[in-house]
């Protein structure tokens, strides 16, 4: 029997740029298949490729063996091939058949048969095992359940093989663990999978094989069974990369942030943090784990004045910084990775040099008597974009324009140079590939050993255990345990995270 | 990377120069279909604008405050504000202008300078009005803006009818002292009533170039504009901004309300209906792309045509409405630019550019 899908010698270029370079994959029929580089190798460009956005100049695609040409999307679904986006297509008023069936409404004379749709969608649900309301609406559903509803999607225009575009993105560990199994039933029901990922922990947990591409060209295919994490890791990047954080013990001195009893309410008025208590000491990194949506963000807002304190307090360094105006608490001197880097961190508008100053524009030498000082702005984004390493073809280029990775490179670039005494990451490696992580983590550790504290947030686990030399774990708006890493696993600390278990000291 | 960052500055000036190439033949298609002759109808435009300088003197009168309402709406625009309302803050200014050169008794020149000064703050402050109500209560700029347009012209009205009232349905004249006119300008130009506000203009698109792109309230305003989340972040008060936006808007168009009172007419007149110059200024900071500079481009395109178009129904006795047609089919092509930059880039593809 024929591979299910077989891309041959497939070469695409945008303007000179040669985004794949005779790029070969094959996919077996029920297997999962991962497609492994890092951002920018050409993966997207690929997969759009299957999928009939692009044409490519080369190469030829057969699909159960059959050689075809695939002119644009529709032609892609008919031969079976569906496609679940990492930014979900869907209509949040809407509800999930309506979204569904959008653009192939089954019809009772001229009015839409929901009832019909909703039948069919809860089947479909039911045989994948992917538990899905039909008349939910989006807006009120989780991001994981969106996602499956993207999957659905695809299965009820009859897709065979499933595009998974990085799935696991926007995903919590506890959805990503639901994904995983979602995927094993999908293969198990004769359906194809390629799940396109920077993650290899995901791919050694759920792929039969993995086709490696870097910097456009073709690299190597391999089963899962005979490699490993080190293995796939070295092709994708291209030399050999470290996954255990290098670091020496820490030498924790004073405290730098001490919070009490801090109260702060939530969007929705209840109180988001009940009393939270917190010391992050100078030379140490403290890393807090939790899951999504107890309290992090109220955290990481009530320290840099973005939120009302309503009763506790917050010292830096003994003073209080509780209700102050976001830039008295940024020169007194608090760094910040924020969370959403293209909603707080960027002005994605702005060149890549300007963001440089984004808290330091009024200051000398940037700014003379309220008159910017471009050349001095931009000598300095020069300085910094060379220490930092952050790929961009010039200092004026739009921070728009440069990938996910690199922009973080600059707001780290920005934040750790101006030396605050604390630096607060929040999710800082979310969505990079393995490089630009270890790039990351390194220079959190830099800041450590100069003696600065540094609060983590992450909701990958894994980051918080290799990184942090204490973790805080909050519950609900309390730290509800402090515990050495090196002396907790996974499971203790999913344990505490759900409100279970016993903290340590 | 770099070749394309030229690419894009070239498609700025491009851009609108192809939209307005598009417009006019658009126009020139209407005209045959209405049996004029399209080349007889521009080239009496043409004209009318350029034909002697009075026409030219005219022209530019007609463009002066054009260049002041397109800065205001460019310059909201940049810091992420639509202000609908530069004609009710045109007409503030007009009105302050008037009141203050009938009724304020200064040396000449300073009366002038007082009476432009004036002007500005209060419609700056109309403005204001608007840009508080967004900071503080969040409510939309549109709306308030809208809403105070019809606010200022029959506050204006009754102003006028019961405290400044002259001759007919207008204000008291300025006196001479307060007028922007000048004699060697309008004997330069045969008579025309070009006045010292186009040089005011004209300095006023440095100024707003300068306090946007080179200063660090210019630095703020736009990542506020752009951003207002990161802003937040990074430590600026986006509410101080969003106000300051409107203000700074606002002074613009005030000042080109009082150069329309103090330059042109030296009186104010009760009007049923707005001057349309505020809604025009959308128009002229579309095309120039929302540039200060653009804006001037903008001005000359927009008052040189209307006025040109005068001429073209005196000669060749084509309705002025297709001139109309022509300045809003440019206003199309510019609005739909992406369509333009479409074609240019199958145009540069297949010249292998």
């Amino acid at each position: 029997m024929p591979a299910v899908v077989e891309m041959l010698g497939i070469t695409k270029r945008f303007n000179g740029f040669t985004a794949n370079d005779n790029i070969n994959l094959v996919v077996e029929k029920g297997e999962i298949h991962a497609l492994l580089g890092e951002n920018g190798a050409g993966k997207s460009t690929l997969m759009n490729t299957l999928f009939g956005l692009y044409q490519p100049e080369e190469g030829e695609i057969r699909i159960r063996g059959e050689r075809v040409k695939i002119t644009d999307p529709n032609m892609a679904n008919r031969l079976g091939i569906g496609m679940v986006h990492q930014h979900f297509m869907l209509v949040e008023p809407f509800t999930v058949t309506e979204n569904i069936i959008l653009g192939m409404e089954p019809r009772k004379g001229a009015k839409i048969d929901i009832e019909k749709a909703e039948r069919h969608v809860q089947e479909l649900s039911d045989r994948y095992g992917l538990r899905v309301d039909p008349r939910a609406k989006i807006e009120d559903i989780s991001v994981g359940m969106q996602q499956r509803v993207e999957i659905l999607k695809t299965l009820y225009r009859g897709a065979e093989i499933l595009i998974f575009d990085e799935p696991t993105a926007v995903l919590t560990p506890q959805e990503i663990g639901e994904l995983m199994e979602i995927m094993k039933n999908l293969v198990s029901e004769g359906k194809t999978i390629i799940f396109i990922t920077h993650k290899l922990k995901e791919i050694m947990a759920v792929c039969d094989r993995c086709t490696i591409i870097r910097k456009g060209k073709y690299i190597d295919a391999v089963s899962i069974s005979k490699t490993n994490v080190d293995e796939l890791a070295s092709k994708m990047v291209g030399r050999h990369v470290t996954f255990e954080v290098d670091k020496t013990p820490a030498h924790p001195k004073e405290p730098v942030l001490q919070i009490k009893d801090l109260v702060v309410e939530g969007n929705r008025g209840a109180s988001a943090l009940r009393g939270l208590n917190l010391e992050v000491k100078a030379g140490e990194i403290l890393g807090i784990a939790g899951i999504e949506g107890n309290g992090q963000t109220e955290l990481i807002e009530a320290i840099t004045g973005l939120r009302k304190v309503k009763s506790g307090s917050v010292l830096l360094n003994g003073k209080p910084l509780e209700n102050r105006k976001p830039r008295e608490i940024v020169e007194s001197g608090v760094g910040h990775i924020p969370e959403d880097r293209h909603k707080h961190g960027l002005v994605l508008d702005y060149s890549i040099g300007e963001n440089m100053v984004l808290q330091t524009y009024y200051k000398s030498p940037f700014a003379k008597r309220g008159v910017l000082r471009y050349n001095a702005i931009y000598e300095y984004a020069r300085k910094l974009i060379q220490q930092f390493d952050v790929r961009t073809p010039s200092e004026f280029t739009p921070a728009r324009a440069l990938s996910g990775g690199n922009q973080q490179k600059g707001i780290i670039a920005r934040e750790v140079d101006r030396n605050p005494d604390l630096l607060i990451a929040a999710q800082p490696t979310r969505g990079l590939d393995v490089g630009a992580i270890e790039f990351i983590h390194k220079k959190l550790i830099e800041q450590r050993d100069a003696g600065k504290a540094v609060l983590l947030l992450s909701l990958e686990l894994d980051e918080v255990l290799n990184v942090s030399d204490r973790i805080a774990v909050i519950y609900e708006g309390e730290i509800v345990g402090i515990v050495d890493p090196a002396e907790t696993d996974h499971d203790q600390l999913g344990l505490m995270m759900a409100g279970g278990g016993k903290g340590g000291k | 990377m770099i070749s394309s960052m030229q690419t894009s500055r070239w498609n700025a000036i491009l851009v609108p120069v192809l939209a307005v190439i598009l417009g006019l033949l658009v126009g020139a298609v209407l005209m045959l279909l209405m049996g004029y002759d399209p080349i007889a109808g521009y080239s009496s435009v043409f004209q009318g604008i350029f034909g002697n300088s009075y026409f030219i003197g005219e022209t530019l009168r007609a463009v002066t405050p054009l260049i002041f309402a397109g800065l205001a709406v460019a310059f909201a625009f940049r810091t992420g504000l639509f202000n609908i309302g530069v004609e009710g803050q045109f007409i503030v200014g007009q009105l302050a202008a008037a009141w203050v050169g009938a009724s304020w008794d200064l040396p000449p020149g300073l009366h002038a300078a007082v009476a432009v000064l004036v002007a500005m703050v209060a419609a700056g402050v109309y403005a204001g009005i608007a840009g508080w109500l967004k900071a503080r209560l969040g409510v939309h700029e549109v709306i308030t803006t809208i809403m105070l347009n019809y606010v200022a012209l029959f506050g204006s009205n009754y102003v006028i009818r019961t405290m400044l009232k002259g001759a007919t349905e207008r204000s008291k004249d300025i006196l001479p002292s307060a007028s922007l006119q000048s004699e060697w300008l309008t004997n330069l130009f045969e008579g025309a009533r070009i006045n010292w506000g186009l040089l005011l203009a004209l300095i006023f698109v440095l100024i707003s170039y300068w306090l946007l792109m080179k200063t660090t309230t210019g630095y703020e305003l736009r990542a506020v504009g752009f951003n207002p989340h990161a802003s937040e972040y990074a430590g600026m008060n986006v509410p101080k901004n969003i106000f300051l936006a409107m203000l700074v808007s606002g002074m613009f168009a005030g000042i080109g309300g009082a150069t329309d009172v103090l330059g042109v007419n030296g009186n104010m007149a009760i009007s049923a209906g707005f001057t349309g110059i505020g809604f025009d200024g959308i128009a002229v900071a579309l095309i120039g792309n929302n540039n200060p500079f653009g804006v001037i481009f903008g001005a000359l395109l927009f008052g040189g045509l209307s006025f040109g178009a005068d001429n073209m129904q005196r000669v060749e006795g084509i309705p002025t409405e297709s001139i109309q047609i022509v300045i809003s089919m440019v206003i199309y092509f510019v609005a739909a630019s992406s369509l333009i930059k479409w074609l240019l880039g199958k145009f540069r593809r297949r010249q292998g550019v």
